[in-house]
């Protein structure tokens, strides 16, 4: 049986460890506040700088060699052709790729090194697509520094998001629900069609939205394609040319993005670019934070809302 | 429901080391133990039964406010007093860790950590702050004869501990629990998971540490409970149905509830 | 068995019957089959994408090491593709990712190490559920802000501590690199430690551990090969980084382990390169591609190594 003695000395290691443990979890607030504070600082410094630049004409206007001038419209424009092309190739390829490798893929190793590509792909860095880029479409297949090979190239990059997510959330699934589909006779495309993608469109979607809240910021490849910073006109607007030729011009067209123009204005040593900068960035972060939100704000509805 | 006679089931020479009063638990809304008293007596081993869901294993992890570590559980009422100290383990003022340090426990599954043998055995110590390599290694000795592991595994501390068969994993987990020297020992089916040879070593090794050690243990296995008990509760339906001798309750049980389970008639 | 053994007492017309419906589905079967041809067949383009990948490096790098001995290229301490007196020494751009990942590296393994302890040992559900959207926008701000950030507000910030500090250098573009890889780092790490058994817990709390106790003597060594995959994928990230450093930390190759000096990075000297004006199948439009090759390859290694650690800790539980 234990002394008083001895209690007295547990109690006091006892007492000596939790102090550990009081101080780890301060440590443990701190680091998570230095992340978040970084992030806030970092927003609330360039809404400073920025935002008393926001107006009409910055959204309106076409960069300009004098400061006060310039503005985004070609940047926009440009990054909203850019996601067009990026989401109509990437989001039916990554979700036939996912379904395949969920619904249909056999176990042999065909699958298994398709599996370990894309997990690959996913840590290839970004300019590296870019130098893909350069040489295939620019280059090979003469695409040139247009639209079509920006799009194409942030939409390699975003691949192996859309597969992911779209792989996450059928894996969703219950299994249940496979066999109640295969028992009713379906089959495996029946299965697929009327039960997997309806049930998971809500988690892919939000794969998507996250996949291109990252396309948007996307930099290094666009540059590395050798697209112009300096671009004072628009393409023409999509499918509105003559067909079936002029339907497509657009897609050849060359364009500047939000993040070039912002590389661009930030490059330059004048301040008063420094604050068209802030004024892009600042645009440019609120576009992927509220991306960013709507997906995370989907998935906690998701999970809040299915009980399966 | 009858609270059962404390004093009436004790044998002559015996002390008692702990007493559950009265005591309510609840998982968030759901009433996991009613009003369930029963007394455990110093170096006797004393059985849970009773079938799944019955509360016992919610009531061995009281002992040592295992419950303390998840969200949503309560402590409605009642309490376990804790003797010599008498001094409620369930009270808030009570530091579970103190509760853990003298009151240690075994699991179902065997779940050494992933370190090597004599790290396993040596965690309780070095929790409490123990350095010295000497007084650890004695301490460690130790621990491993008591828990009958020692002659299979003396020459390889330095192993992991996964890499012990099933019953040296759970033997290994008796020798990390006996390490601290603690007062009890709860065991939460420590044989479930072993096949019938290794049992038949824990069992053995149990009636043993009744010399040191007060033992509480929860099985699913009537014979067991049999076999190494002094004392057997039967539990069913959060509530304690009864308390008695080992050998009383199993051959002239006091209620039809119990002589139901413990004859098959159902469970 | 049953089936077989009295299949044969079955009349004949029955069994004609049964195949004549089975060939109605063998349309079904067709589309079905083409269905699924076309689905691997997008899941079979992103092994196409890797091929083009080093296709595309490899056959520009082979073009550039035919005029450049690989010697030189590995053990040439300068980096000039395009003066006149070329060298092509790429351990001067790798010195700059070098130094540049090791200060990134230094922010983030700690910081994320410890979010991840502290979110998934000690922090209640409610902290949990707060924290990881916040940690998941700081992954997904555009690194071109980032690099804005470093070399708006933090260098001026720095050189206030070290007036002589330029206002290109690593170790801000360093700094800023490990705040932006910490969730990455982090949330990986809280994955390992959130797949270590309860179990393995409730032994350690049984002994009367505290907290901090548990979470570094049984689930970090238990979590051990998901955290180190997790500090890979950062290392990997780092290397790879662009944006930052083109902006924060100047393009200039420069031979040093000093991050109070600006440099060049493999990734920025081929931002640099794409900025100019070098006509397609020059040298210095080469060069790129075998910093490209570089850099493909490190990656490569980095992922591999993590790919197989992640394994390993699955296989564990």
């Amino acid at each position: 049986m234990l002394q008083a003695t001895d209690l007295n000395a547990i109690r006091a290691i006892i007492t000596r460890a939790k102090r550990w443990d009081l101080f780890f979890s301060l440590l443990g607030i701190l680091s998570l506040m230095i992340g978040i504070l970084t992030f806030v600082v970092l927003f609330v410094d360039m809404a400073i700088q920025g935002v008393p630049r926001l107006s009409y004409e910055f959204f309106t206007s076409f960069p300009s060699r004098r400061a006060a001038n310039a503005g985004i419209l070609s940047a926009w424009v440009g990054t909203i052709l850019v996601m067009l092309v990026t989401a109509l190739s990437a989001v039916p390829l990554g979700v036939a790729a996912g379904v395949y490798l969920e619904e249909y893929a056999p176990k042999n190793w065909i699958t298994d090194i398709i599996e370990i590509n894309i997990s690959n792909l996913a840590g290839i860095p970004s300019i590296v697509y870019g130098l893909l880029a350069l040489g295939l479409f620019v280059y090979y297949f003469g695409f040139g520094q247009s639209i079509l090979s920006a799009g194409l190239t942030l939409a390699l990059l975003i691949l192996p998001v859309i597969i992911v997510a779209t792989r996450e959330s059928i894996r969703a699934i219950p299994q249940a629900i496979h066999e109640a589909s295969f028992a009713c006779g379906a089959t495996t495309w029946q299965t697929v069609r009327d039960h997997i993608l309806p049930y998971s469109s809500a988690g892919i979607l939000t794969g998507v939205i996250i996949g291109m809240a990252r396309a948007i910021g996307e930099t290094a490849p666009i540059i590395t394609i050798g697209a112009l910073t300096f671009i004072a006109f628009l393409p023409n607007a999509p499918f509105s040319g003559d067909p079936p030729a002029g339907l497509f011009d657009w897609i050849f067209a060359p364009f500047t993005v939000m993040p070039i123009q912002m590389f661009n204005w930030t490059s330059r040593p004048e301040a008063e670019f420094q604050v068209n900068a802030a004024a892009a960035g600042f645009v440019l972060v609120f576009m992927t934070l509220a991306m960013n939100g709507l997906a995370i704000w989907l998935r906690y509805r998701l999970r809040k809302n299915i009980k399966w | 429901m009858q609270v059962p006679n404390v004093m009436e089931a004790g044998v002559e020479g015996t002390v008692l080391k702990a007493e559950v009063r009265d005591l309510d638990f609840y998982y968030g809304a759901f009433h996991a133990l009613k009003r369930v008293s029963m007394p455990i007596y110093d170096r006797h081993v004393t059985a849970l039964i009773g079938p799944s869901g019955c509360g016992k294993s919610t009531l061995l992890r009281c002992f040592n406010r295992m419950h303390d570590l998840y969200p949503g559980n309560r402590y409605a009422g009642g309490g376990i007093v804790f003797h010599p100290d008498n001094t409620n383990l369930l009270s808030p003022e009570v530091d579970p860790i103190e509760v853990r340090m003298r009151i240690s426990m075994v699991f179902q599954k065997p779940n050494p950590f992933p370190k090597s043998i004599y790290e396993n055995v040596a965690y309780s110590l070095r929790v409490r702050g123990m350095r010295n390599k000497n007084e650890l290694d004695d301490r460690v000795e130790s621990a491993l004869k008591g828990a009958a592991l020692w002659n299979e595994v003396s020459n390889r501390l330095g192993e992991l501990g996964a890499n012990l068969s099933g019953g040296q994993q759970q033997r290994l987990c008796i020798a990390r629990a006996l390490a601290s020297d603690p007062e009890i020992i709860l065991f939460d089916e420590p044989t479930s998971a072993l096949d019938p040879i290794a049992t038949a070593s824990i069992e053995e090794l149990v009636t043993e540490l009744k010399e040191k050690v007060t033992i509480l243990i929860v099985t699913h296995n009537m014979q067991q409970a049999a076999r190494i008990s002094d004392y057997t509760a039967y539990m069913y339906l959060g509530e304690m149905v009864e308390f008695g001798i080992t050998d009383q309750l199993f051959i002239k049980p006091q209620k039809k509830a119990t002589e139901d389970y413990i004859t098959g008639r159902f469970g | 068995m049953s089936a077989s053994a009295s299949a044969p007492t079955l009349p004949a017309s029955i069994g004609q019957g049964i195949s004549d419906r089975l060939s109605k589905k063998a349309s079904r079967h067709v589309k079905e089959r083409i269905i699924e041809t076309v689905l691997f067949a997008a899941a079979a383009f992103s092994v196409f994408v890797t091929l083009a990948i080093v296709y595309v490096l490899v056959k520009e790098s082979w073009s550039f090491f035919e005029h450049v001995p690989l010697t030189d290229f590995l053990f040439d301490t300068q980096w000039t593709p395009l003066f006149d007196d070329a060298h092509y020494g790429i351990v001067v751009l790798l010195s700059g990712t070098l130094t540049s990942s090791a200060v990134a590296l230094v922010v983030a393994i700690p910081l994320g190490t410890i979010i991840a302890l502290y979110l998934s040992e000690f922090a209640g559900f409610k902290v949990r559920e707060i924290a990881k959207p916040f940690l998941e926008l700081l992954g997904g701000v555009p690194t071109i802000v980032y690099g804005y950030f470093a070399l708006t507000f933090l260098t001026p910030i720095l050189q206030k501590i070290y007036p002589d500090l330029p206002g290109f250098n690593l170790l801000s573009a360093g700094l800023v690199m490990g705040v932006m890889i910490i969730p990455y780092v982090a949330s990986l790490s809280e994955d390992a430690m959130r797949a270590v058994p309860m179990a393995l817990r409730e032994g350690s709390y049984a002994m009367g551990a505290t907290r901090l106790q548990t979470a570094l003597w049984v689930v970090t060594p238990a979590a051990t090969s998901g955290i180190a995959s997790a500090y890979i994928l950062g290392i990997s990230r780092a290397v790879g980084e662009t944006m930052i450093l083109a902006v924060a930390a100047g393009m200039q190759p420069n031979l040093t382990f000093n991050p109070t000096e600006p440099g060049a990075t493999i990734t920025s000297y081929i931002v640099q390169v794409a900025l100019g004006d070098l006509p397609h199948g020059s040298i210095g439009y080469q060069t790129i591609f075998a910093a490209g090759l570089t850099l493909l390859l490190m990656t490569l290694f980095f992922n591999l190594l993590g790919h197989w650690l992640r394994k390993r800790f699955r296989e564990v539980y």
